[in-house]
């Protein structure tokens, strides 16, 4: 399997993001905005529970059938004139994809936002193929420039600031130095436009797959959907298996839904919806079009009964939002493509044993349990992972310190069978330790609680009074 | 005299013992006769958040056969509260003897601010804290349990107290069990964070209903020399 992170990755990247206070300061602010822009979305919309409810009985039911709806809708694509391929993995539909972009001798590729595209890694695939490929979402070319992956599923360039990115322009476009988000857009818009007219293939990922017409849902702000699925005479669409839906009618409650939690919008500014290639009446449009369907380890999560609930995930990337996890890191720490609560349970499915770190990278807060606009049980799932992963076999190779902490959970749970002993040897121990602590506080402690105390925080002494702790002369 | 069984939880008995003291005196002013649970020290939440099953069962069959349905039994942490009455029926899938006593055990089992508003009907029970306090809503208590308003209501009733808002209440501090040792930087760089917003609010205590909460931001609190101090619900409820 392809893009896995190393075992001990995550660890260090973590590191990393935490320690970059400019980081954690525009994560803060933008992921701060976005949470005030959905409550705010939310509170006037008293129907946003009940339509909640009904995308997820859509979710239960699709998912429920994917064998039947994934069938109805290759027949129903096909009859409108598409080329539909069922890749079973990464491999499989990038060699599919190439093959496609060489067979159509084109020279460039524009891309709408594809996170499908981002899992298979699709971009390397191409560009060794000889071919030029350009990001038409502003914040994925904001990324590409910057040679990077996307921080977060739907604001890719989250982690940097509009001052980044106008350092980023002069360097790279040669316009002069500007933090004007609106001077910045409009460098893009015209770099951008060249390009998408003279790409030969456009590439874009699926929100949904309407099985019963063959519909595919492309929901965007920019309009680059639009223009990569209709330019070129070329267009791919890559969807994971999980992203049809039954009927037409169903797509509403999606839409009512999806925008509000995503971008905190009412509704996107745009939401396509294509059906096919150009026909022979119609003045534009693409010659060929093809959908990949893409399977990558989502069959195997259907098969357990407690995983296949994060098959509902419509990637608005709200859990990203509102994790603290996520804020304090970023998105780059995860070392995968689908970062944050979500990430942490795909990714280990998706990438194999190399994230198995990722579901212990929660508090379990349930944060992302409640803000998810299909009430995915994001703890539940992680609890459920870490159990699979702790009797996986072969036995996963964790970072010493991670084997440590788990021993001592061991050894703690075998003490707590025998509650009166402990209890003896807590009240012994707390007089021999109370002269090492202050306020009822240790500066430092061996072993597991070493981590703690190395990191900014003083332990609690054993059994302290609670006037030891209290400040003097307290009163407001 | 009605009997409650108060369960002190792992965290009360080895850090916190006047949380379980307070816990205690508020009952008892309530004319309950308080008789602890001594036959379990932890609710199995340690083993089982770290994917530790087997560990998990031993302490989650100690715990049920420790406590028995017809008295209810108080527990002061949302966190071990939410423990048994929702996770175990995870924990217990494949016992289905355990599974069933602790079915029967769930309707007995309340969070102590749960107990007080919901089942003894009472808000004011007699406290007196002249102090300005930013309230913590535990994550667990929160959001698994929905113990919302019973907190910030027994609060309100008390006198000389000034409650103040801050900032992202409802985020983690970061605590997360094994996850604060586990991953230290990230927990402490969430008690960091949260510790700024209280501090803008200008409280002088933090109170929650988590003795781990309490760990990890005293702890946290502690080390940079800031003179807020942090106190359980129980321990406010009981002072005078």
């Amino acid at each position: 399997m392809s893009a896995g992170p190393s075992s001990s990755g995550f660890l260090e990247s973590s590191r990393r993001g935490v320690a970059d206070a400019d980081l954690r300061r525009k994560l803060e602010n933008a992921t701060g905005r976005h949470l005030e822009h959905v409550a705010a979305t939310r509170a006037e919309f008293p129907a946003f529970d009940s339509e909640r409810d009904a995308a997820r009985r859509i979710k239960e039911d699709a998912i429920g059938r994917l064998d039947e709806l994934l069938v109805e809708l290759k027949n129903k694509l096909e009859a409108n004139g598409a080329t539909v391929f069922v890749a079973a993995d990464a491999g499989e539909a990038r060699d599919y994809i190439v093959n496609v972009v060489k067979r159509a001798g084109a020279k460039q590729v524009v891309k709408g936002k594809s996170m499908t595209t981002e899992e298979i890694e699709l971009n390397p695939a191409l560009e060794r193929a000889g071919v030029e490929v350009v990001e038409t979402d502003l914040g994925e070319y904001i990324v590409q420039l910057r040679g990077e992956r996307p921080s977060h599923i739907i604001t890719p360039a989250i982690h940097l600031s509009k001052e980044d990115i106008g350092r980023l322009f002069a360097d790279k476009l040669g316009i002069p130095y500007t933090a004007e988000p609106e001077t910045l857009t409009d460098a893009a818009r015209k770099r951008l436009r060249e390009i998408f007219l003279s790409a030969g293939v456009g590439v874009t990922g699926v929100n949904f797959a309407i099985a019963e017409t063959g519909t595919l849902a492309l929901i965007e702000n920019e309009g680059n959907g639009r223009l990569s699925s209709t330019l070129p005479d070329t267009f791919i669409a890559v969807m994971g298996i999980e992203k049809v839906i039954p009927k037409l009618s169903d797509l509403p409650h999606f839409l009512e839904i999806l925008a509000r939690t995503g971008t905190g919008q009412k509704l996107t500014t745009y939401v396509n919806f294509i059906s096919g290639p150009r026909g022979r009446h119609d003045a534009d449009g693409p010659r060929a079009m093809h959908v990949v369907i893409l399977d990558n380890g989502r069959s195997a999560m259907l098969a357990d009964p407690v995983l296949r609930e994060a098959l509902y995930c419509l990637r608005c990337g709200a859990c990203l939002n509102v994790c603290p996890v996520y804020r304090r890191i970023g998105g780059h720490a995860y070392n995968s493509t689908y970062p944050g609560p979500i990430g942490s349970i795909v990714s280990p499915n998706l990438f194999g044993s190399a994230a198995a770190e990722l579901p212990f990278a929660s508090t379990l807060c349930g944060a992302c349990r409640d803000i998810c606009p299909v009430r995915i049980d994001i703890p539940r799932i992680l609890l459920h992972l870490r159990w699979r992963e702790s009797v996986a076999q072969p036995a996963i190779k964790w970072p010493k310190a991670a084997v440590k902490a788990r021993a001592s959970v061991v050894r703690f749970a075998r003490m707590a069978r025998f509650p009166r002993t402990l209890r003896l040897l807590t009240r012994l121990a707390a007089p021999v330790l109370r002269p090492f602590a202050r306020d009822g506080y240790m500066r430092r402690m061996p072993g597991v609680a070493g981590n703690w105390t190395r990191w900014g925080r003083d332990f609690p002494a054993l059994r302290a009074r609670r006037k030891t702790r209290q400040k003097p002369a307290e009163h407001s | 005299m009605t009997e409650v069984r108060l369960f002190a939880t792992c965290l009360a008995e080895e850090f916190f013992p006047s949380v379980i003291e307070a816990a205690k005196t508020v009952l008892e002013r309530l004319k309950l006769k308080v008789r602890p649970v001594r036959a379990s020290f932890c609710c199995a939440q340690a083993p089982f958040n770290e994917g530790l099953r087997e560990p998990a069962l031993d302490l989650a069959r100690k715990f049920l056969r420790a406590c028995e349905p017809g008295a209810p039994i108080v527990i002061p942490s949302g966190s071990c509260t939410s423990m048994v009455r929702i996770f175990y029926s995870d924990l217990l899938a494949n016992e289905p003897k355990l599974a069933e006593r602790a079915a029967a055990l769930r309707p007995w089992i309340y969070e102590f601010s749960q107990f007080l508003v919901d089942v003894m009907k009472v808000k004011y029970v007699g406290a007196r804290f002249d102090r300005t306090v930013a309230y913590h809503p535990a994550c667990h208590l929160t959001r698994e349990l929905r113990v919302i308003d019973q907190p910030r209501a027994l609060l309100a009733a008390v006198e000389g107290i000034r409650v103040v808002d801050f900032r992202n209440p409802e985020e983690c501090c970061g605590f997360g069990g094994v996850f604060s040792v586990k991953l230290p930087h990230i927990s402490a760089a969430m008690a960091e964070d949260k510790i700024q917003r209280i501090q803008e609010s200008g409280a002088s205590t933090i109170v929650a209903n988590d003795c781990g909460c309490l760990m990890q931001l005293g702890g946290a609190l502690h080390r940079r020399g800031i003179p807020i101090e942090t106190w359980h619900l129980a321990e406010v409820l009981a002072a005078r």
